[in-house]
């Protein structure tokens, strides 16, 4: 908007203009510039009806009355541009040339990431041949880079990026230091576990340093939620793409399976990670979330899910001989679980009422629960039977933060559906409770190793 | 000034785009000079509800019929000026013929029939 120039005794007018616009503006088929043109329009009128002799207040009323009822207006804006009521995401603004340059060097500045992130993960490649030790850097190689474009970003203190240094170069010689037994579990355990670390640390810097406060963390559970969307999404289309272009390519002899593996993997997958942060950041207060969306549409297939999942179960009898499986995949239930309650939790309006969705999902929680406690029961008795190892003490452990996690996310949930409780409990209980599982991980990875020997 | 009549929607619709594209035949001009300028010709007696302008505005940009470019007012405020397009030109006689024929014809019309009576003006715009 340009600058307004308010003439001396006009600030009434002035006011009564700004607030004229930021109600037109709330239409989503009036656009920005739009306004301007209908303001620019109001001004000649009120200064053609202040001329005639009326005063601002009355010339600013006419003026307003003869713009038309703003219901018809936006109305037949809607009708020839029906493209704006799809919420558009404008990456690099075509507006003034001062608004265009930060966009650009934006721009700029994460693909050079993304490339360094590719050059990192293609020299990680060729430096470590055992799987193992590549798979225990490859998260490592590509953190930096996006934790780089946050420290861009935010212009996160110096300070802040030297305090998160130092539990970063700590995991990175736990990880390459310990001397694992290369076929062994805990190496494995280690390498799953280090991304959740490192991602607590990029969320450091997605914060902006400000990892104490809750709205923040909340931020930052939106994100990862949209970033897995878009990566998933980019993965997708980069998939469609790479299969035509290998088909194509099959056909006259020339095989990209090499150069698939050895460049095209390693500078896609870090660089879509990256790319995938800017959108996410891009598109902030464009586009509606995507993940609140799919938590919709999920909440009542996994409700159903876990039910027959519980009949079943009950039916099945004797359950102390399932292996350890069974307790990965109640993990792995448990997550998407909390992932459905997360992100539906990180969209709802805290001061909106109880409504059946709230009913939905304490009944998706406790069916959780249930069936947890089902598989729980079997998986202690047969621990008790067999004794520990390093896979059931992380599968049990992460089991047991889950359950914590849920089951007073529930009973916040359910003194909400009754009313006894704000819903602002529920949230404050999430971000209090996400940093425990970085903690955890950070034990699994420096204790198990030790503890279990390596193997 | 004349008195305001009150014109049908579908006229003030059907009317519109040739009186803006002749308007600007004269030269290049922003929204609120078009709208006093078709407040002049009618002597006041045609008025259109000014928010719709725009919507046509930029329908007719987006035909090609005429193109748009930010400026300055003398205020130095951001301000939308429209031009005709060589199209619009086109446009605008293929128009210009058109309704040549359709008050030629409704001229003789009146003519051969016994006017209509006047009615009074009750309101004014287009809805």
């Amino acid at each position: 908007m340009p600058a307004a120039t308010p003439e001396n005794g006009h600030e009434q007018l002035e006011a009564q203009i700004d607030q004229w616009r930021s109600y037109v503006q709330r239409r989503r088929a009036i656009s920005a510039a739009d306004v301007d043109e209908m303001e620019d329009h109001l001004r000649g009128q009120v200064a053609d009806l202040a001329a005639t002799g009326l005063d601002d207040d009355e010339a600013f009323l006419v003026a307003v009355r003869r713009m038309g009822n703003l219901d018809a207006v936006s109305r037949e804006f809607a009708r020839e541009h029906s493209d704006r009521l799809w919420k558009q995401l404008v990456l690099v603004p075509d507006g003034p040339a001062q608004d265009a340059a930060p966009a650009w060097r934006e721009l700029a500045v994460v693909l050079a990431l993304a490339v360094g992130a590719g050059i990192a993960a293609k020299i990680g490649l060729a430096a470590f041949d055992a799987d193992s030790v590549l798979l225990r850097n490859l998260p490592l190689l590509t953190a930096p880079f996006l934790a780089g474009y946050f420290v861009w970003k935010r212009r996160v203190a110096w300070r802040v990026v030297a305090a998160l240094l130092v539990p970063y170069a700590l995991l990175a010689v736990v990880l390459n230091v310990y001397p694992y037994v290369e076929t062994g579990s805990t190496v494995l355990i280690a390498a799953l576990h280090a991304p959740v670390v490192l991602w607590a640390l990029v969320g450091v810097t997605y914060m902006g340093g400000r990892w104490r406060a809750e709205e923040p963390r909340m931020d930052f559970a939106r994100f990862t939620g949209e970033l897995v969307v878009y990566v998933a999404l980019l993965a997708l289309g980069g998939g469609v793409l790479l299969g035509l272009t290998a088909a194509v390519l099959g056909l006259v002899g020339v095989d990209i399976e090499d150069a698939m593996g050895n460049w095209i993997m390693p500078f896609a997958v870090p660089g879509a990670v990256v790319v995938g942060a800017w959108l996410v950041e891009a598109k902030q207060d464009v586009v509606e979330n995507i993940a609140p969306v799919l938590t919709r549409v999920f909440t009542p297939l996994t409700t159903v899910m876990l039910l027959v999942t519980l009949v079943v179960l009950l039916g099945a009898g004797d359950l102390t001989a399932a292996d350890r499986d069974l307790l990965i995949l109640m993990d792995a239930i448990l997550v998407l679980v909390l992932c459905l309650l997360l992100y539906s939790v990180s969209a709802r309006d805290p001061l909106a009422r109880p409504g059946w969705f709230d009913g939905l999902q304490l009944l998706l929680v406790v069916a959780a629960l249930a069936v947890d406690a089902v598989a729980l029961t079997a998986m202690l008795t047969r621990i008790a039977e067999f004794g520990f190892s390093a896979n059931k003490v992380a599968a049990l452990g992460l089991n047991l933060l889950l359950l914590v996690h849920l089951a007073r996310s529930g009973w916040l949930l359910l003194g909400f559906a009754r009313d006894r409780r704000p819903f602002g409990a529920l949230i404050r209980w999430q971000t209090r409770f996400l940093p425990v599982y970085a903690v955890w991980a950070a034990v699994v990875v420096v204790g198990f190793g030790p503890l279990f020997g390596f193997a | 000034m004349g008195r305001v009549v009150h014109i049908d929607k579908d006229l003030v619709a059907a009317s519109a785009t040739p009186l803006v594209l002749g308007i600007l035949a004269d030269g290049e001009s922003y929204g609120y000079a078009i709208l006093k300028r078709v407040n002049d010709l009618s002597g006041g007696r045609m008025q259109w509800t000014d928010g719709m302008l725009y919507p046509l505005l930029h329908r007719l940009e987006r035909l090609g019929l005429v193109v748009a470019s930010w400026g300055t007012s003398e205020a130095g405020r951001r301000r939308k000026h429209y031009a005709l397009t060589p199209t619009g030109r086109d446009a605008l006689a293929e128009r210009q013929q058109q309704w040549t024929v359709v008050a030629d014809v409704l001229q003789r019309v009146w003519q051969s029939a016994q006017a209509p009576a006047a009615r009074p003006a009750v309101a004014e715009g287009w809805a």
